[in-house]
Formats: structure tokens, C-alpha cells, sequence
């Protein structure tokens, strides 16, 4: 199946002039509007933004579950009219069947599929084993670590051979030392792959070591700020967070969504607001603290 | 056989022993692992033990009730005695009467809760998924649910032909809708990130019901059947006693009008087995079908 996503590069995620609102006693709510994104095949892009800012409903959206209010989303020049198994999804909450080892969950894009039970066990282990749990597969998702629940959530994204993969705030759940070993994990199986990947997280330090390009969101409702190019090279090493570049990176990152978030609160504070506040605490003024 | 040289060497020991006799394992590793075992499994342990002790003092208690035959507010002038229950215990397991009330009542409860899971469960699982089936069935499960299945006696025996299909009827109906709710309950609390995740991976319609609603409302459905299956009792022994020839219901309360007080303690007790055995039961089944939630 890489093989097959290598010669003819497909997985060309195209979201043009989309927008999309909901319903309330109030009148329409606008989450997202007027965005383009474009995801090139075999291309990492990530999506950051203050939360709330729409960028798991433009993910949903591409995903199939949500229909745009307007504009369209396509995959290789298909529109999306509902969820498929190629676009594979991993979701926060790992969102593993409990009811289902650790195999059988991997085993499932490739039931429904049809595969006969012997070959998509054997497909199963092979994928576990690249993952690092084929001890593991006879074992019940609640008796595993975050970590290696979302290895499996991944392996079982990637089990169906999907053209794209979206990942929604993977790795929000896990602690910062298993992150770290998890964005390595997902780099070097998306490199294996060479699949295309939208990847939506609130961690700017993530969303830059592990993209080649970053989509920058306002706060609500929603739209693209700013696109920034990643020209670290590959493969990326841990080290490369301390670099000039990286931090350079990230402060204008920062900046960007420091702006969106106070926007996001209210945006009524300002720095001069803060140094107004005088409540001491413990000796110290809030400005202090802050 | 085991002298402290011995249990050092278990070599000598295999060399010392008499032919045919069992070498004893190496004793020490023994009783550390039954050291251990008692160590992990001490609050079990501990609890069979109050358990027992509970029982014992419950049975003494209402031993020296009996005797003294103490009035104080209730009259324990007529209650008999354990030991004259145990004498018509061991009557009447000799006698096949008893055991045919029994059977009886056992077949009744296999039907009327059988068939209680059989139209319950699917009916739960298809108003969870269907709206328009939820909006038409709901209403009069609401209306019809708060009847206690003994109320529906009368009506019952007007319905059926037969005395045995009343009775049926009843413990189908006091199981029923334990079932019902709670099937439902486990559809709606279903999580919809399963089931998105599920058609992410190019499941359709009848699979996502089969491998995510399903499997995702077993617990409650389980919840549903143990609820369903003490009712069932409740309402069979009601019914029993009201309008039964023969069933255990029927055997506590003609021994009320035989004056065979003994045979109502008997019928009680058996009542009380016979609801536990079938939890039991129940219990059992779940753990089966739901290997997951067994640790």
C-alpha cells in the first residue's frame, strides 16, 4: 500500500473557501469561515490556534463528519461527502473499542474491508510488531499506558492504508516525556509511508518539529492567520528544539497565537491592564507572578 | 521426611526419599506462595469469615427466638423453629411434590424472563438507535412500566386461556421492562467517538450496531437482565400465590393454610436460593460475554 501511495502520490487534501456555522436559538454561530488549506501529498501540515478556534471542526470536517456550511473539501479532486476509510482519524480520547484486544482493534478497518480472518491477523501483527506491541496484542485496551494506546489508535489508523491521516490533538492526553517519544514514533512511521498528514494540536513546539508547514488560526470564528513554512531538515532530531531556527519558529508562533488568545479571552487584557492589578499575594503583585 | 537438611537439598532429598512416595516440593518456596496467597487475598479471606460468622449468629439468634417463643411487638409464638424447618427440608427433598413445584417454578421463570430478554433487548437496542421507533414505543413503556406486574393479575388471567400462560405472562412482564430500560440506557450513553471511529474505519450501518452499539451496551443490558430476573421472581411468586395450582409461591402459601409453619420457612428459603442461583447465573453469563470487564 506505500508502495502504491509512493508511484502515484496521491492523498491531496484541497479546503477552498470554506466556512461553517451552526444552528442556535440565537441564530447561525460562526465556528470557521472563509478558509483555504491545502495539505500536498505526502506533505505534514499542522493546524494551531487558541482553542475554541475551529481547528478540530475544519479536521472534523475533513474527516467527513461535519459538512461545511459552504466551500467544499476534497481529497485528490473527490469532495468529501462522509467519513471513509481513506481518511484514517486518530482522535484524543484514543478512542480504542474496549471490548476488542489490542489485535482485534487493528484488525478492524480490515474487517470491514472483507480481508478473511487468518490474513488480517497476520496483517495486524505485522503492523503491532512495527509498533513495538506485539506482546500486547491479546490485551484489552484498558490494561495499557496512554502511550501505547495511542500506538495503537495510530497502527489502527494506518492498518486500512488511507491515503491521509488526520490526527486530532493525538497526543494531548500524554505526559511530556511519552510525547516526545510519541511524535518520534508517528515521524518515522509518516516518513516510512510517505502518507499525507493533517495533524491539529495547541503544542506550537510540536506542531513545528513535526511539520513541513504550519497553519496558524485566528480565534473564533475561525480562519487561517498565517501559513508558515518549517525548513528544518529531516530527519529531525530532538536537539534541533534548541536551535536559532527552531526558536525563532516558535517565537513568531507565538506571537501570532498570544495575539489570537487574548483576542479569544476578550481581549481586554493588555500588559498596562495587568500591571494596574496590585493584589498581593504572598508579597508579590499578579504582575509579578505573571 | 521433611527435616530442615532435607528441605535444603532437594537433590538428596529426590535421592533419600522412599521409592514411591511423593517428593515434596521445595518446601519453602511452598509456604512462601502460601504465605503470599493469604497476604493478597486477606480482605476475601476476612470477609467469608464475617460472612459465616454472620450467618451462624443469625441462625442462633432466631434459634433462641423460636424457643423462648419471644413476643416483643412481633410474635415469635408460631415461627418455627430452624432446626423443624431442616427436619421438612430433608422431607421433602425426598418428596417429589416439592421438587415438582420447584421445576415448575424454574420452567416459568425460563420462559416469562426469557422471552422478556428475547422481545427486550432487541426492542432497547432498536428504539436506541431508531428515533422513530423511540418516539412511538416510549410513550406507552412509560405508561405501562410503573404497573406493578401483580396489578396486572386479574387482567392476566383474562387474557389467557390457561391458568400456566397467566402466570408466564406476569414474570414476563416484571422482567420486561427492567430489560427494556436499561438496554435503552446503555444505547444512549454509547460513546460517539466509537462510533465515528468506527465509520472512519469504513464501517457501515449494521456493522457499527453489531461491533460498536452492541458491545457497547452489554454492561447496561447486564444491568438490565440481573434487575429483571429478581423481579421475575417477585412477580412469579405474587402470581403463585394468587392464582397458582402448583409452583413454589403456591407451596409457601398452602402451607400457610395447612398450618404447616415449617413448609413456610422451607418455601422461603428455596424462594431465596433459587433468586441467587439464578443472579448467579446471570452473573456468570456477563462475565462470559464480556471478557473485557473481567480482570
Amino acid at each position: 500500500m506505500s508502495h502504491a501511495a509512493l508511484e502515484t502520490r496521491q492523498g491531496h487534501i484541497e479546503v477552498r473557501n470554506f466556512a461553517l456555522s451552526y444552528e442556535t436559538i440565537d441564530g447561525a454561530v460562526e465556528a470557521v469561515t472563509d478558509t483555504q488549506i491545502h495539505v500536498a501529498p505526502g506533505e505534514f501540515v499542522s493546524i494551531v490556534g487558541p482553542s475554541g478556534c475551529g481547528k478540530s471542526t475544519l479536521l472534523n470536517a475533513v474527516a467527513g463528519f461535519l459538512k461545511p456550511t459552504c466551500g467544499i473539501v476534497t481529497v485528490d479532486g473527490n469532495a468529501v461527502t462522509g467519513p471513509s476509510a481513506e481518511r484514517g482519524m486518530v482522535f484524543q480520547q484514543y478512542s480504542l473499542f474496549p471490548w476488542k484486544t489490542v489485535r482485534e482493534n487493528v484488525e478492524f478497518g480490515l474487517k470491514m474491508r472483507g480481508m478473511p480472518k487468518f490474513e488480517r491477523a497476520r496483517a495486524a501483527r505485522t503492523l503491532l510488531g512495527l509498533a513495538g506491541l506485539e506482546a500486547f496484542e491479546n490485551h484489552y485496551p484498558e490494561r495499557l499506558s496512554g502511550g501505547m494506546k495511542q500506538r495503537v489508535g495510530i497502527v489502527r489508523a494506518l492498518a486500512t492504508g488511507p491515503k491521509v491521516l488526520l490526527l486530532d490533538e493525538p497526543f494531548g492526553a500524554l505526559d511530556a516525556q511519552t510525547r516526545i517519544i510519541m511524535q518520534q514514533i508517528l515521524t518515522n512511521m509518516w516518513q516510512r509511508l510517505k502518507i499525507s498528514v493533517l495533524f491539529v494540536t495547541h503544542d506550537i513546539d510540536e506542531a513545528i518539529f513535526l511539520s513541513d508547514r504550519v497553519y496558524c488560526m485566528t480565534a473564533r470564528p475561525g480562519s487561517i492567520k498565517a501559513e508558515i513554512q518549517i525548513p528544518l531538515e529531516r530527519p529531525r532530531q530532538q536537539a534541533m528544539m534548541m536551535s536559532s531556527e527552531f526558536l525563532a519558529l516558535r517565537r513568531g508562533l507565538m506571537s501570532l497565537i498570544r495575539e489570537e488568545s487574548l483576542k479569544a479571552m476578550g481581549g481586554e487584557i493588555t500588559d498596562l491592564g495587568m500591571q494596574g492589578l496590585s493584589i498581593e499575594l504572598q508579597g508579590h503583585s499578579i504582575a509579578d507572578i505573571l | 521426611m521433611s527435616s530442615p537438611a532435607l528441605m535444603t537439598s532437594p537433590n538428596q532429598a529426590a535421592a533419600t526419599a522412599a521409592p514411591g512416595a511423593a517428593i515434596p516440593p521445595s518446601r519453602p518456596e511452598f509456604s512462601a506462595r502460601a504465605a503470599r496467597w493469604f497476604r493478597l487475598n486477606q480482605d476475601r479471606l476476612r470477609a467469608l469469615l464475617i460472612g459465616t460468622a454472620s450467618l451462624i449468629a443469625f441462625l442462633i439468634t432466631w434459634h433462641l427466638l423460636t424457643t423462648y417463643r419471644v413476643v416483643f411487638f412481633v410474635k415469635f409464638t408460631n415461627v418455627p423453629a430452624p432446626l423443624a424447618v431442616y427436619a421438612s427440608f430433608t422431607k421433602a427433598i425426598h418428596d417429589p411434590k416439592f421438587l415438582m413445584h420447584i421445576l415448575l417454578s424454574c420452567r416459568r421463570i425460563f420462559i416469562g424472563f426469557s422471552l422478556a430478554a428475547l422481545v427486550g433487548v432487541p426492542l432497547g437496542l432498536i428504539m436506541g438507535r431508531f428515533k422513530l421507533v423511540h418516539e412511538i414505543v416510549f410513550p406507552v413503556a412509560e405508561v405501562l412500566r410503573p404497573i406493578p406486574a401483580i396489578a396486572w393479575v386479574p387482567m392476566a388471567i383474562m387474557l389467557w386461556p390457561t391458568n400456566e400462560q397467566s402466570i408466564v405472562f406476569i414474570t414476563f412482564l416484571g422482567s420486561f421492562f427492567p430489560i427494556l430500560v436499561n438496554t435503552l440506557h446503555g444505547m444512549t450513553l454509547v460513546d460517539p467517538v466509537l462510533v465515528r471511529a468506527a465509520k472512519c474505519l469504513g464501517a457501515r450501518e449494521t456493522s457499527i450496531f453489531r461491533e460498536v452499539y452492541f458491545p457497547a451496551s452489554l454492561p447496561h443490558i447486564f444491568t438490565g437482565l440481573t434487575v429483571g430476573m429478581g423481579v421475575a421472581w417477585v412477580s412469579l411468586i405474587a402470581a403463585e400465590m394468587i392464582s397458582g395450582q402448583f409452583g413454589i409461591g403456591y407451596f409457601t402459601w398452602e402451607a400457610y393454610s395447612l398450618v404447616q409453619y415449617a413448609d413456610i420457612a422451607l418455601g422461603m428459603i428455596a424462594i431465596g436460593v433459587l433468586g441467587l442461583g439464578s443472579s448467579l447465573v446471570i452473573r456468570a453469563a456477563g462475565q462470559l460475554v464480556m471478557p473485557w470487564r473481567s480482570r
